[in-house]
């Protein structure tokens, strides 16, 4: 029997590594229990999640586990009376979140040791990299990803086939193949958790890109707010070294290669890939102007190639099974699967991975289960700052580069955050462009000063001080920014505007115009109000409200005095019996 | 406060990447370990021995969100603001923070316990709202919860002074 603790970043975030530690304690008093620890599953919503291994490779999948739940679970396990633990097993109902996805990029994550090399080659690991050494030139290669019909993960959607060969065809000995994991995109986490559950499936992926464009070296550029990653990473790249997949005269074909980590400081900017090469460089991560592109004068001015982490995850599975299978899936321009990371007011939020072709409702319904708390859909946002967000009507939109596009929205790196009726639109693109002010570099000034100016009239209108013409005005700097804009930052950073003014006018108008928040978000233009009916005057609000704002007797209905109102919602939060309402 | 800074302490880097081309951020980052932020005296030191202007080597200090210029308190607390946790209300959480500690975003409790800083998105959107204070994440919080925890590390904070 084996006990395999799930041991991603959001797992231990829930509590994974207390599980585990208890486990620790708890098998030197058993025999014959292995305990191990694995990646992330995706299944967050679950975290911290336990499975157990039979004699005979059965799984029983254990959820939302404590560390006082370890005592029974090892006495189960010990006692083979695994029916003790019911309470615990995974409903039929969550275990759907896995059986309808499709899984190439996240194929290990979950199931091996991330940090033990042993397990990625019992799955076939570096079987790809000798196939490609041992039997295919680079151009073999490169045509195999082009019959794959691979396309870029990180949000452009760019051809890989078409950037590797560029790189290749590129004069010069002297070649570079960087890996993006910036994540930068707030509300994704999908490279996150290739690199901290299959870390040896991305070094093979980068291996095979390397040999296409004749690269001698390879760098991975990681988020430095993802230490855990950073971590698995180098003893991934220590462990292949050791086992001759990296370095010197790889698998003796002739080829060599090394690898290496650059951790980001934080920077959004740095997910551009000009931008990422100045700050590889030591420098501020300001764009360059294209052309020049990378395949042609890249890091240090030589040609290089980046692309991001699951695209890069995809490559070794390609390779083995063949570049037509991938390209079976999907639809006529967007071929293999996607990974997405669910999450907002969603009940089942985690890591998906599905065929692309598959609609925004099946995801977001059938996989994700819906809109928690028995709210209503209002909207789903892709591709972060540089997306949009997709209204209810547009939920049977297939998921696809050109589908996704025509809605205003991008697939983006595969952040899909699902929003309720309780968010406000004006709110959500105040948001967005909070951040791309922030993070705009400053280089031109369409992006600099046109995503403040935007910033300032969605903080003025949420704040009820919004102005007639106000929506044109913003409207015509949506377009402004995007034409004058250097780089890809620049470019996408109206979409979060332009969708919500496209799909939700009329949120727009009802701040500027009637100074009302349909959604009850904005608490400039809100007002708390009891409902007499419901209240049964257990003075409860009134204790909290920390202006004294509230009174009435006990068991008599309360009133709000609305001057005095600040607007905190501490009533609404503490009331048991929802007699607080926003208007 | 200059006396205290001890330059040795980050000869070994220097010796490891100050010829080594394009890594400043490297040692930035090593830096920022060893002290806690990135003194003034420090970045002079580095541009002396990397013969990198200090204007440059500010440009990059002041462009990226990891460094600062500043010392932290002894718990610094990491909000998350990524999307997930905007809908999942963290301007509540955030507004709870800044009303407990008297600290926005960017300042530090007088007592030098507490540094608050929003960031981008910690990735555990499932646990939204989020907070991570010196590595340890808190999920799913709410302002009761934000108040417990500040109170406990705060009690700890005493009870650790008290045993020195």
């Amino acid at each position: 029997m084996k006990i395999v603790v799930g041991e991603g970043s959001c797992g231990i975030a829930a509590g994974a590594a207390k599980v585990y530690s208890a486990f620790e304690k708890l098998t030197e008093k058993y025999d014959g229990i292995d305990l191990g620890f694995t990646g992330c599953n995706g299944m967050c919503f679950l975290e911290p999640i336990v499975d157990i291994y039979d004699d005979n490779g059965d799984l029983t999948r254990l959820v939302k586990v404590s560390e006082n739940d370890c005592e029974a679970i090892i006495k189960a396990v010990s006692e083979n009376s695994l029916e003790d633990l019911e309470a615990l097993k995974i409903s039929k109902e969550d275990e759907e979140f896995l059986n309808k996805q499709t899984r190439i990029a996240l194929r290990h994550c979950g199931l091996i040791n991330p940090e033990d090399i042993d397990e990625y080659l019992a799955c076939d690991g570096y079987k790809a990299v000798e196939k490609v050494l041992k039997t295919m030139t680079a151009q073999q290669v490169i045509e195999e990803i082009k019959v794959s019909g691979l396309a870029g993960r990180g949000g452009a959607g760019f051809p890989t086939w078409f950037k590797w060969n560029a790189a290749r065809n590129s004069e010069g000995s002297e070649k570079y193949l960087i890996c993006n994991a910036d994540e930068g995109d707030p509300g994704a986490f999908m490279d996150r958790a290739v690199i901290e559950s299959d870390p040896h499936s991305l070094i093979e992926g980068m291996l095979i890109g390397a040999y296409a464009i004749g690269a001698g070296e390879m760098v991975v550029y990681v988020r430095a707010e993802y230490p855990l990653a950073v971590k698995r990473l180098e003893k991934a790249i220590k462990q292949a070294e050791e086992r001759g997949f990296l370095g010197e005269n790889i698998l003796s074909s002739g080829f060599s290669c090394k690898m290496r980590i650059k951790a980001g400081a934080g920077a959004f900017v740095c997910g551009e890939e000009t931008a990422l090469i100045e700050s590889l460089e030591g420098n501020r991560g300001m764009p360059r102007l294209k052309p020049p592109f990378p395949a042609q004068e890249g890091y240090w001015h030589k040609p290089s190639n980046i692309n991001n982490v699951e695209t890069y995850a995809n490559v070794a599975w390609i390779i083995l099974n063949g570049g037509e299978k991938f390209a079976q899936m999907g639809t006529e321009n967007s071929k293999g699967t996607k990974v997405f990371a669910l999450t907002g007011k969603i009940k089942r939020g985690g890591l998906v991975e599905i065929p692309m072709g598959m609609t925004l409702r099946e995801v977001i319904f059938d996989i994700g289960g819906g809109i928690r708390d028995s709210k209503k859909f209002k909207a789903v946002q892709m591709g972060g700052p540089s997306g949009g967000c997709i209204p209810e009507s547009l939920l049977d939109t297939v998921i696809d580069y050109k589908a996704l596009a025509q809605t205003g929205a991008i697939m983006g790196s595969g952040g899909m955050v699902v929003m309720d009726e309780s968010t406000c639109m004006v709110g959500m693109a105040k948001f967005f462009l909070d951040f791309t002010t922030k993070e705009s570099c400053g280089k031109c000034v369409h992006c600099r000063l046109g995503t403040k100016r935007m910033y300032e009239m969605l903080t003025r209108i949420v704040e009820g001080n919004g102005r007639p013409g106000d929506i044109e005005l913003l409207e015509e700097l949506c377009y402004s920014v995007k034409d004058g804009a250097l780089c890809g930052l620049g470019q996408t950073a109206p979409n979060p505007v332009l969708t919500t003014l496209k799909y939700f006018r009329d949120e727009y108008e009802a701040h500027i115009n009637n100074k009302k928040c349909p959604a009850g978000e904005c608490s400039a233009l809100i007002k708390y109000v009891i409902d007499s009916s419901k209240c049964v005057g257990c003075t409860k609000c009134a204790k909290n409200c920390p202006v004294n704002a509230i009174s009435g007797k006990v068991k008599q209905p309360h009133a709000i005095d609305a001057d005095k109102c600040i607007k905190c919602g501490k009533c609404r939060g503490n009331c048991n019996f929802s007699a607080v309402e926003v208007r | 406060m200059a006396e205290n800074i001890d330059l040795t302490l980050l000869d070994k880097t220097l010796e490891d990447y100050a010829s080594v081309k394009g890594s400043l951020i490297t040692v930035l980052q090593h830096a920022q370990d060893i002290y806690g932020y990135l003194p003034e005296e420090i970045i002079k030191h580095i541009s002396d021995k990397m013969s990198i202007p200090v204007a440059k080597i500010m440009g990059v200090a002041t462009f990226y969100t990891q460094f600062r210029l500043k010392p932290v308190g002894k718990y610094l607390i990491m909000l998350c603001k990524g999307t997930a946790c905007h809908v999942n209300n963290s301007d509540l959480i955030e507004k709870t923070i800044n009303e407990t500690l008297g600290i926005s975003d960017g300042e530090t409790t007088e007592d030098g316990l507490f540094s608050l800083k929003n960031v981008a998105c910690l990735g555990c959107c499932s646990l939204s709202p989020v907070m991570m204070i010196n590595g340890e994440t808190y999920g799913s919080l709410t302002p009761d919860k934000v108040i417990g925890i500040l109170n406990t590390l705060r009690q700890n904070a005493l009870e650790e002074g008290n045993e020195q």
